[in-house]
């Protein structure tokens, strides 16, 4: 039992991106837990100022790679709200094929390559050796039918190309679709045998908060109204009325309280407060898993991720096999001033883009919320709760546990980084 | 990240070709030493990066810069060419996490062998040199 303890891991393995942890405990009571994003601001708020509207959307997708569809889905809704333009359904399915496409692929990363060694007891799946090998392969597979929807949808899977403000440059070709669905096909019994296995993984850290999600009507990330546990909706464009922004010392991200407390986005919370608007096929097959839901355990957000995976893949193919895909003439629309808020869903939770114009079209004012900035003091907290009870373990068992609690939230420092690291001192 | 999805379909040849001895989005166990070749993204911000890079040069044969940022910069090194007053603004962050005077990139820093720039990275490219760095060091023909 550690009366006293220091810890001060540097550089979390298994994450996206850079953050260190530092704790303290003092005759067994828990002083101090500090999340400590390191990755460097890259400042995109400044140098977005004076761009013009067309080139906001790319050059906001950098803000990440892996959920670059994301950022550049936002944008657009942002800049297309500002300047009243309306995308066409098949734009809008479009989108929602590449953002399942992102998601599919985001979520099995973080599944299977960052959260599965956790279960199997190894450190890296480089260490699986043929017994449970299948699993990479199912892995590679559900990764790849992510990366191929988003590559033939969206032209990449990183940075994707096609995407533009009120609509896309490339419809996909007849062939290329009659593939993807295919290939989704193929990988959706892999899809329950991973949910399973997060069914049956057995850790569990309980804390009641509020969750916060874009509600959408049929589950695709992209339209509705912001909820809340305790029932408040809220419109988009007012989303900054109930987020405040706290700076801390220590940590580059900048963190959030909604309504003056912590809470948490992400997958936990889409299917604690979204989970009826699941395809039906999803619905069906995911029924004795779903029923654990609304959960407070923080393990269960891979669970959810695991299930909203077979949502991507079931609503992508019903969205490809009943859409006949046509080429379209973009929207027309003046440019003019204005405000414009964007929100969808990324892969961690609700994602804002606020962007102001000027009368030309120029940038004068932008305002971007991260999922991981909001979850940031959710995490710490219940690392504060955790502590005292496994104070009883090997400095190096602790360190594990806290990095399983951080992995379990998927959290995202930024695109280009690799590690959390814990330091003892 | 482009990296890790080449893996979908090459991970079981390079499992058996090369031991991945750092690399932190996949391991929690990495060992940095001695390393044949490093592939290193992103630009250096900071003087903890600049060490590290530094390390890491000192740790391998053969160092590739890849993606944008590690070969040109950008876009990390936007803040470089921020007016006066958008860098008094940003002034106070850079001091108290350490930040350098400029952001670099990677060969401004340590001595970089090879590149394969894009943002994401050119995989065409970074195949083809993966392949020729193998050969280089003998572990295909």
């Amino acid at each position: 039992m550690h009366d006293n303890l220091d810890i001060n891991i540097e550089q979390i393995s298994k994450t996206e991106g850079h953050a260190d942890l530092e704790v303290k405990v003092r005759n067994r009571r828990v002083e101090d837990v500090k999340l400590k994003i390191s990755e460097n601001k890259r400042f995109y708020t400044q140098a977005v100022r004076k761009r013009s509207y067309l080139s906001v959307p790319q050059f906001v997708s950098r803000i990440c790679g892996t959920c670059s569809i994301a950022h550049m889905t936002c944008s657009n809704e942002a800049i297309e709200k500002c300047l009243h333009i309306v995308p066409s359904k098949q734009t809008i399915l479009l989108r929602k094929l590449a953002v399942y496409g992102m998601m599919l692929r985001d979520h099995a990363l973080h599944l299977y390559f960052f959260c599965m060694p956790d279960l199997f007891g190894k450190d890296s799946v480089f260490d699986f050796d043929r017994t449970d090998e299948h699993w990479i392969k199912q892995a590679f597979l559900v990764k790849g039918a992510g990366n191929n929807l988003s590559k033939v949808i969206a032209g990449r899977a990183v940075h994707a190309t096609y995407e533009r403000i009120g609509c896309f440059s490339h419809i996909p070709p007849k062939e290329k679709i009659h593939e993807l669905i295919n290939e989704l096909r193929s990988v959706r019994n892999y899809v329950l045998d991973l949910i399973q296995m997060f069914f049956d993984q057995t850790f569990k850290l309980e804390r009641t908060t509020n969750f916060v999600a874009l509600v959408t009507g049929d589950f695709s990330f992209l339209e509705g109204e912001i909820h809340d546990s305790q029932g408040t909706t809220i419109k988009e464009e007012d989303y900054w009325n109930f987020l405040n922004l706290v700076t801390s010392p220590y940590s580059q991200a900048t963190r959030f309280v909604y309504l003056g407390k912590e809470y948490m986005v992400g997958a936990l919370a889409r299917l604690n407060l979204n989970r009826t608007a699941l395809h039906m096929e999803t619905r069906k097959d995911a029924a004795k898993f779903l029923n654990i839901f609304p959960s407070f355990n923080i393990f269960h957000n891979n669970l959810a991720q695991a299930i909203e995976i077979l949502h991507c893949v079931d609503h992508s193919i019903q969205i490809l096999e009943e859409t006949e895909f046509k080429e379209e003439s973009p929207p027309k629309y003046d440019i003019h001033g204005g405000r414009g808020v964007g929100v969808i869903e990324a892969p961690r939770g609700t994602l804002y883009h606020m962007v102001e114009l000027d009368n030309h079209g120029r940038v004068t004012h932008a305002n971007f919320v991260i999922p991981t900035a909001q979850n940031q003091i959710k995490m710490e907290e219940d690392m504060k709760m955790l502590i005292p009870q496994i104070l009883d373990r090997s400095k190096h068992e602790i360190e594990h546990e806290l990095e399983k609690v951080v992995r379990a939230y998927d959290p995202c420092m930024s695109c280009a980084s690799h590690f959390l690291r814990v330091k003892w001192i | 990240m482009v990296f890790i999805e080449l893996l979908n379909e090459r991970y079981s040849r390079w499992k058996d070709l090369v031991d991945f001895r750092y690399f932190r989005t996949l391991k929690s166990n990495n060992d940095m030493t001695d390393l044949d070749i490093a592939f290193v993204e992103g630009a250096i911000s900071n003087t903890n990066e600049e060490t590290l890079v530094k390390k890491i040069r000192n740790n391998c044969k053969k160092l590739v810069a890849i993606g944008s940022c590690a070969c040109s910069g950008s876009p990390a090194n936007q803040r470089n060419y921020f007016d006066k007053s958008t860098k008094e603004e940003i002034q106070f962050i850079l001091d108290r996490f350490g930040h350098r005077e400029k952001v670099s990139l990677l060969s401004e820093v340590i001595e970089v062998d090879d590149t394969v720039n894009g943002c994401p990275m050119d995989e065409n490219v970074f195949l083809t040199k993966f392949d020729r760095y193998l050969r280089e060091f003998g572990v295909i023909a």
